[in-house]
């Protein structure tokens, strides 16, 4: 009689901890699968350097990101967020090993000076343009959001400080809306000032012949194709392809979503390391404590 | 209870046992400090706070005989443009306030008619009103406090001359604080 | 257990003296030395898991507060400041954020481990309701603090969770007013949510020494369900320390196992990117989802299709977990014993699962595409908001129907009379002589 109790109990809750582990599996295989159904591409993989645990950004590529945000989209797209000191940081584009501090960084000091930045002056109180420091913020190339939506028939170009973090997909998502300005099929009806992009989130069902079987992926988006072949200046010899802006104002973007990821990562990859063995530690105190214990 | 359930170790094992608990014992002691430290860390200035470490100031926007207070990380900096009968003044006595100072140390070499001071009293941190107390520079309202126009404490509470902060001329007109 | 008799003796003078006046070191003596079953498995870690989560969203919390901006213009720029320029932020942040999912699957797991093992039956139906207190005060601690960040989610999850109380008959529309501070979710609604977040979290700490008080007076459960009679006290229990000091220790480092790499490594994978878009009360995010922990109960809620109905249901089922003593008619405690309660049970834990799933759908979309379907009612059969219902109608009837009857017709297996029986075949009394490789089985 006794003897059917353990095997009872151990098989019972092995069948009941098994049937729990398989549905949790399936819902987790299921969660992301019904995430990325429905229309559109799967994300164009831009062989991103920072992606994976042990992944750290290139930082060529970030100085080059930066270089094209500055000289195209930040004509239109503020990153409030950001400050040009942040960029001299540990991990940031243009950090120096032999800076005093981010704030004394020369390349940065220099990056500030070339844009100028809205202030009060403190003896008269009147407004002023001064030039930038290494404490100032990117500038916003509009005074408020509903002038920058005026000046853009209506759709306020987005902030781009955490757009990595604000996108599923992250620098994929916007390296593949990027480079996602594909031909339309010719019978899609395309609006004025909307563009045709295939990453784009929408439904172009109502744009097509009643009946369609061949609605294109994406949707419609307020932004010319930013990028031209050419259009930008490279000093370290890389390719100065709109693909290769893509990539790099996407690796930038994603730095600056979250200029501490790699640092983090790193620290990470220590706790764990740590964690395992004071697991394994307190595991041998827990065997011996309970040495001779039967239960 | 436990007396009755657990077995001894066997003989020689009681160094090893010992040593296994002890270390668990110090890695969640480790543990536990690594994760207080950032708890204790965060309160220290921020990025964005130690980025503002220095400013710019235009000396021709003081008058002779005037002072003017600006802001420098959160507290008022003194800049007075003093008179050449307060600098001859000063000049009379070479050595004085705490520790004993010169004016000449006090400011910079061809700039002797500009005094950069921080605006805190050396005693309790109150701010001393411009032109009062005995000795012609500044009196703390606080718990009186005189100073005298080369900012150096002559009488009452305060231990120290006011601060002069690092500062440099980066023009003939123009100083650069921190 | 409840009789556990101080073993603590005073030995130093300052120690007589204390003890005499506050016998503070007496209570954690006592506290440490109280005898505990010792077949308890690594199901019953969770407590103290989830005493180290609550510790932690404190911790965090508080300095989170120092640096944090509970106003509408500056709220999301203050959260994004934090992990960009205070020292150690982005940590102190992330675990914060992750704190709280980690706060849940523990929670989750603690709840199922009592259902299982029937720890809300008598003598122990305190410790779950005020168990179930916690939860509530958990789930409201936790729908306040993602509106802080002032992103999409947090404003449009606000509006709708608020919009829920205007539901109510008569009193609703005005009660909703007074809840926001205004006619909308504003300046006045982020501030008291910030108060009041702020404030639950040691009204939970009040809540865990209610609940521990109460466990320690009826004595822990364990998983052969039997009470431990006078006579086996000295062979079937083990002092909490260091026998569940370290058990626990060792769970909760792999539980904190699990925690790091969210936090170091994917911080955002559980939450929703839309929250970092600053909140807009004039553009509603294309898909409003809550965070995962409240997505079964957000189900429930769509499944029914009135207004009110649907917030009724949603209390309810959390509410029908306080008389869930009452319901259980077993005389049985633990379902090792009880065969058919358990395949109920697996299948409420899958139906829990599922509507969480379900939750996070569009109520509309088929659940198996192209498969035809009709329309039954107000929807598709073959539709996500079918599947919701049936999965809701389970786990009402889980515990309304099948808990009383199965207790009142199912014949339980026999159940040992010491809790030593099931690991030692010839009746438990050779507690450490031959110690064979049985013994060393785990729980």
């Amino acid at each position: 009689m006794a003897t059917m109790f353990p095997e009872t109990s151990m098989r019972s809750m092995k069948k009941t901890l098994v049937l729990i582990a398989a549905a949790a599996g399936l819902a987790l295989v299921a969660q992301p699968a019904a995430a990325a159904g429905g229309k559109g591409h799967a994300l164009r993989d831009g062989n991103f350097s920072f992606e994976g645990p042990f992944g750290t950004f290139d930082q060529g590529q970030l100085q080059r990101g930066y270089k094209v945000y500055r000289e195209v989209c930040a004509s239109c797209h503020a990153m409030d967020l950001m400050s040009f000191r942040t960029l001299a940081e540990p991990g940031g584009p243009f950090y120096d090993a032999h800076q005093a501090s981010a704030a004394e960084n020369r390349f940065v000091r220099a990056l500030a000076k070339e844009v100028q930045i809205a202030d009060i002056d403190t003896e008269t109180g009147e407004p002023i343009m001064r030039d930038g420091t290494a404490a100032d913020r990117f500038p916003n190339p509009y005074p408020n959001a509903t002038a920058a939506a005026a000046a853009n028939g209506g759709a306020a170009p987005p902030d781009l400080s955490v757009m990595a973090k604000a996108r599923h997909g992250g620098a994929r998502y916007i390296y593949s809306l990027l480079t996602g300005y594909l031909n339309p099929p010719a019978e899609l009806q395309i609006r004025p000032g909307q563009y045709y992009n295939a990453y784009m989130a929408g439904d172009l069902t109502p744009f097509m012949p009643e009946g369609s079987h061949d609605v294109p992926p994406g949707g419609f988006i307020a932004m010319p194709n930013p990028l031209m072949d050419g259009q930008v200046t490279y000093d370290d010899g890389s390719a100065e392809t709109a693909d290769q802006y893509a990539r790099d104002v996407s690796a930038f973007i994603a730095w600056a979503s979250d200029p501490k990821q790699v640092q983090r990562k790193q620290s990470g990859v220590g706790t764990l390391i740590f964690l395992l063995l004071f697991a394994g530690i307190t595991y041998m105190s827990y065997r011996r404590i309970w040495k001779g214990v039967a239960h | 209870m436990a007396e009755s359930v657990v077995t001894e170790g066997e003989g020689g094992d009681a160094t090893r046992r010992d040593f296994i608990h002890i270390a668990a014992g110090a890695a969640a002691v480790g543990a536990g400090a690594m994760a207080v430290w950032p708890l204790i860390n965060q309160m220290n200035p921020a990025a964005d706070t130690l980025a503002l470490a220095s400013i710019e100031f235009d000396l021709t926007k003081v008058q002779e005989g005037q002072q003017v207070v600006i802001k420098w990380q959160g507290k008022p900096v003194f800049v007075r443009y003093r008179t050449p009968a307060e600098i001859q003044r000063l000049a009379a006595e070479p050595q004085a306030g705490s520790p004993p100072e010169s004016d000449a140390a006090r400011t910079k070499e061809g700039h002797q008619q500009y005094l950069v001071v921080l605006g805190n009293c050396t005693h309790l941190g109150c701010v001393p009103t411009f032109g009062t107390g005995e000795f012609g520079g500044w009196f703390c309202p606080c718990h009186g406090s005189h100073y005298d126009a080369s900012g150096r404490i002559r009488k009452g509470p305060a231990p120290l001359n006011l601060v002069v902060p690092d500062y440099e001329y980066v023009s003939d007109t123009r100083i650069k604080i921190g | 257990m409840s009789d556990h008799e101080s073993t603590y003796v005073p030995k130093t003078g300052v120690e007589k003296w204390l003890d005499s006046r506050l016998p503070i070191v007496r209570f954690g003596a006592d506290y440490m030395s109280l005898p505990t079953p010792k077949n308890l498995n690594y199901w019953w870690t969770f407590g103290g898991i989830l005493a180290l989560c609550l510790a932690v969203q404190i911790a965090t919390g508080i300095v989170l507060a120092m640096h944090y901006v509970p106003n509408v213009e500056l709220a999301f720029a203050s959260v994004e400041r934090i992990m960009r320029d205070v020292n150690g932020g982005d940590l102190i942040r992330y675990t914060h954020a992750n704190g709280a999912s980690m706060f849940f699957i523990a929670v989750y797991l603690h709840m199922l481990r009592g259902l299982y093992y029937g720890s809300y039956k008598a003598p122990r139906e305190m410790i779950w309701i005020v168990g179930c207190v916690i939860f509530f005060l958990m789930i409201a601690t936790a729908f306040l603090g993602y509106v802080l960040p002032w992103g999409q989610m947090s404003y449009w999850g606000a509006e709708v969770i608020t919009n829920l109380i205007g539901a109510i008959p008569v009193v609703g529309e005005p009660v909703l007013i007074w809840l926001r501070g205004g006619p909308a979710i504003d300046n006045a609604t982020l501030n008291r949510f910030f108060s009041l977040h702020y404030l639950l979290p040691f009204v939970i700490a009040g809540c865990v020494v209610l609940h521990l008080w109460a466990l320690h007076h009826a004595g822990q459960n364990n998983p052969v369900g039997i009470l431990i009679p006078k006579d086996r006290q000295k062979k079937d229990t083990v002092p909490f320390h260091p026998y569940f000091t370290v058990k626990d220790g060792f769970a909760i480092i792999l539980f904190l196992i699990l925690f790091a790499t969210f936090v170091f490594f994917m911080p955002n994978a559980l939450g929703h990117a839309d929250n970092y878009i600053p909140a807009n009360p004039l553009v509603t995010p294309a898909h409003i989802v809550p965070e995962w922990y409240m997505l079964p109960f957000y189900a429930i809620l769509r499944a029914i299709p009135d207004k009110f109905g649907g917030v009724v249901a949603m209390f309810a089922a959390i509410g029908v977990l306080f008389v869930l003593p009452w319901l259980d008619t077993s005389k049985v405690r633990s379902m090792r014993y009880r065969p058919a309660m358990r395949t109920f049970f697996v299948i409420f834990v899958l139906v829990g699962l599922g509507l969480g799933w379900c939750g996070a759908q569009l109520p509309d979309a088929p659940v198996v595409p192209g498969m035809p379907s009709f329309q039954l009612f107000d929807g598709q059969l073959n539709s996500y908001l079918w599947l919701t219902r049936l999965f809701t109608a389970y786990y009402f009837a889980f515990f309304l129907i099948i808990m009383p009857i199965v207790g009142l017709k199912e014949t339980p297996l026999p159940i040992p009379a010491t809790i030593s029986e099931p690991v030692l075949p010839g009746g438990g009394d050779a507690m450490t002589a031959a110690a064979p490789a049985s013994t060393e089985k785990k729980g």
